[in-house]
């Protein structure tokens, strides 16, 4: 059996990369990606802490996440649209109009 | 398994289970009404505001009556806690709603999506102040969330709308993985969900150095900082708050944060107080930063509008200093400054509506010259919420800031006090640079302001009656608040 603390790692390793990938992307699209990667890294955790704790409440918490996750990507992408319509581009280097 | 399939029939089904989220259901079936209303009747339009504030009002008074008995294992809880936190937001939603109604006879405004997003954003903030379990936290907080991201980029020819709504849209959901985050760590270490358990278990099992623990309340932290848009996770807030639309921008100030708080409080004080001397410090820190920042910033804005918004983080500074003291007294400050701030902020930002005459350059901080001799009423309501704001008697403001500050000097953070006195006295020069306008230079070539609507009349009222009220007599509110921290 794997132990648990792989997959915590793994999860964090996830995690990580999201973060990175977040901070250091400048498209709109790419930002959100790397946002659900960090979701999915807890929901790994999530789902391996469960297993390993024999209880179920991860489990539901996962799916609750999972249903979240997709409710924001739908709204995240018609922002994304609404955004385009006007400039043409969805890099956060465009995002000027608010600043001070 | 035949047992638990019983469930799923009907007749076996209980029904008084599904009391304690009553309000909440009727709140989520006022929401649907009002959009399918919107659809079928588009005549009646004009009826939409009056019906959500009866609607939000009748839940109000519903959930106000409603104390079911602490139960284990259940995951909402309806206590004084809550039922505090849930009028403090419903009033937000209702005074939104009022304001709202100002722009009613505005074609294509997306009237019905408008209410019925705020009512299930109230839904949202129901269930988050009365969240004692982990998931139905998050849950309450993404249902809080994600209409505020609609309505933030609602009104799509506006350029700035949509970029707001992006900013606010990428920042919520990097906060949310944060706290997620935090909260998988949590569950691993103590293998339940419940905040009051897991407060016991860290307790019973002496986890307070554990490594792993330590790294779940930062991740806590960071999530719910970025949440109530304290320093150094504020980035988005004055873009996001000029960007939205004036009435979202004055409810996401008040209502949302209040329900952030509600949250910060519950995990702090049920799940760390263990470890208050590892959190205490670090958000007495993140308090006088939030304040240095939002103050100092707001001094060179030339936008009445970006200047409330930063003194919107300055304030959250504030709050966060009660929460922390880490004592049931300091969370008691905090709820009551908190329940200020809702008035003088939403009487601010309704009388900036009515100043800026729905144009952009009617936001800057020009449009108040002269407003003494233009209109002598509205002067000086605004000349009462921004002392209030400043922290001047005999406004709520004044008291609200006592409170806090002497249940953090109780608390020993005495030299974040002083730091919180310097500042709170350096932000009146641009609350008072608005009373200079108003009051000391002659008015220009303007047209005459167009009288405001019934709502907002009635918004003014409730704002001035309650700043005024909290400030000349503090007791019943610092007493409710006191009694909500009582176990």
């Amino acid at each position: 059996m794997i132990p648990l603390h792989w997959y915590v790692g793994l999860a964090s390793a996830l995690f990580c990369i999201g973060v990175c990938g977040f901070l250091t992307r400048r498209n709109l699209i790419m930002m959100l990606l790397s946002a659900e990667l960090m979701l999915n890294a807890v929901n790994l955790n999530l789902v391996a802490m469960s297993y390993y704790l024999e209880s179920l409440r991860g489990h539901a918490f996962t799916f609750f996440i999972i249903t979240v996750a997709a409710a924001e990507a739908a709204i995240g992408l018609g922002i994304a649209i609404a955004l385009y319509q006007h400039r043409r581009s969805v890099h956060t280097d465009s995002f000027t109009d608010l600043k001070g | 398994m035949i047992e638990q399939l019983v469930v799923l029939n009907p007749a076996a089904f209980s029904w008084g289970m599904i009391t304690p989220v009553l309000p909440e259901l009727v709140l989520l079936a006022i929401g649907v009404a009002l959009i399918v209303l919107d659809l079928f009747a588009p005549r009646q339009r004009q009826l939409l505001p009056w019906m959500t504030v009866l609607g939000v009002s009748a839940v109000l008074l519903v959930n106000l009556g409603m104390y079911t008995p602490a139960e284990p294992g259940a995951m909402l809880r309806n206590d004084a806690y809550s039922a505090f936190f849930c009028t403090l937001c419903l009033a937000s939603v209702i005074l939104a709603a009022l304001m709202r109604e100002f722009y009613s006879t505005q074609v294509q405004s997306h009237q019905g999506e408008f209410y019925s997003l705020l009512v299930f954003s109230a839904v949202g903030m129901m269930i988050m102040v009365a969240s004692v379990d982990l998931i139905t936290i998050y849950l309450g907080l993404e249902l809080m969330a994600l209409p505020i991201y609609v309505l933030t980029g609602m009104h799509k020819k506006d350029l700035r709308t949509s970029e707001a709504a992006a900013k606010y849209f990428l920042m919520g959901v990097f906060a949310s993985a944060f706290l997620l985050f935090g909260m998988s760590l949590l569950f691993g270490l103590t293998g339940t969900t419940n905040v009051a358990e897991i407060g016991a278990y860290i307790g019973r099992n002496n986890l307070a150095d554990n490594a792993s623990l330590v790294m779940a309340l930062a991740l806590l932290i960071a999530g719910l900082c970025f949440k109530v848009a304290v320093v150094p996770f504020h980035m988005w807030t004055p873009d996001v708050y000029e960007g939205a639309p004036t009435v979202l921008t004055a409810f996401m100030s008040v209502g949302p944060k209040a329900a952030g708080f509600a949250v910060f409080g519950r995990i702090m004080l049920a799940v760390f107080p263990e470890l208050h001397a590892n959190w205490g410090p670090v958000l007495a820190l993140l308090a006088v930063l939030t304040m240095l920042v939002g103050n100092i910033t707001a001094l060179v804005q030339s936008s009445l509008k970006r200047m409330l918004a930063y003194s919107a983080i300055a304030h959250a500074g504030y709050a966060l200093l009660g929460i922390a003291a880490g004592s049931a007294s300091g969370m008691a400050a905090a709820m009551s400054y908190l329940f200020i701030y809702l008035f003088m902020n939403m009487g601010a930002f309704a009388i900036l509506i009515i100043f800026s005459q729905g144009v952009e350059q009617g936001e800057s901080i020009d449009s108040c010259r002269g407003m003494a001799s233009r209109n002598p009423v509205l002067a000086l309501c605004m000349l009462i919420f921004m002392f209030s704001l400043t922290g001047i008697p005999p406004t709520g403001g004044f008291t609200g800031k006592f409170y806090l500050f002497q249940s953090a000097v109780a608390a020993g953070y005495t030299a974040a006090v002083i730091a919180a006195v310097l500042l709170s006295a350096m932000s009146a020069f641009f609350y008072l640079r608005v009373i200079r306008l108003m009051y000391m230079s002659g008015p220009e070539q303007q047209p005459a302001i167009t009288a405001p609507s019934v709502g907002m009349l009635v918004v003014l009222g409730i704002a001035v009656a309650g700043v005024l009220a909290t400030g000349l007599v503090p007791g019943a509110l610092f007493d409710w608040a006191q009694r909500a921290m009582l176990p």
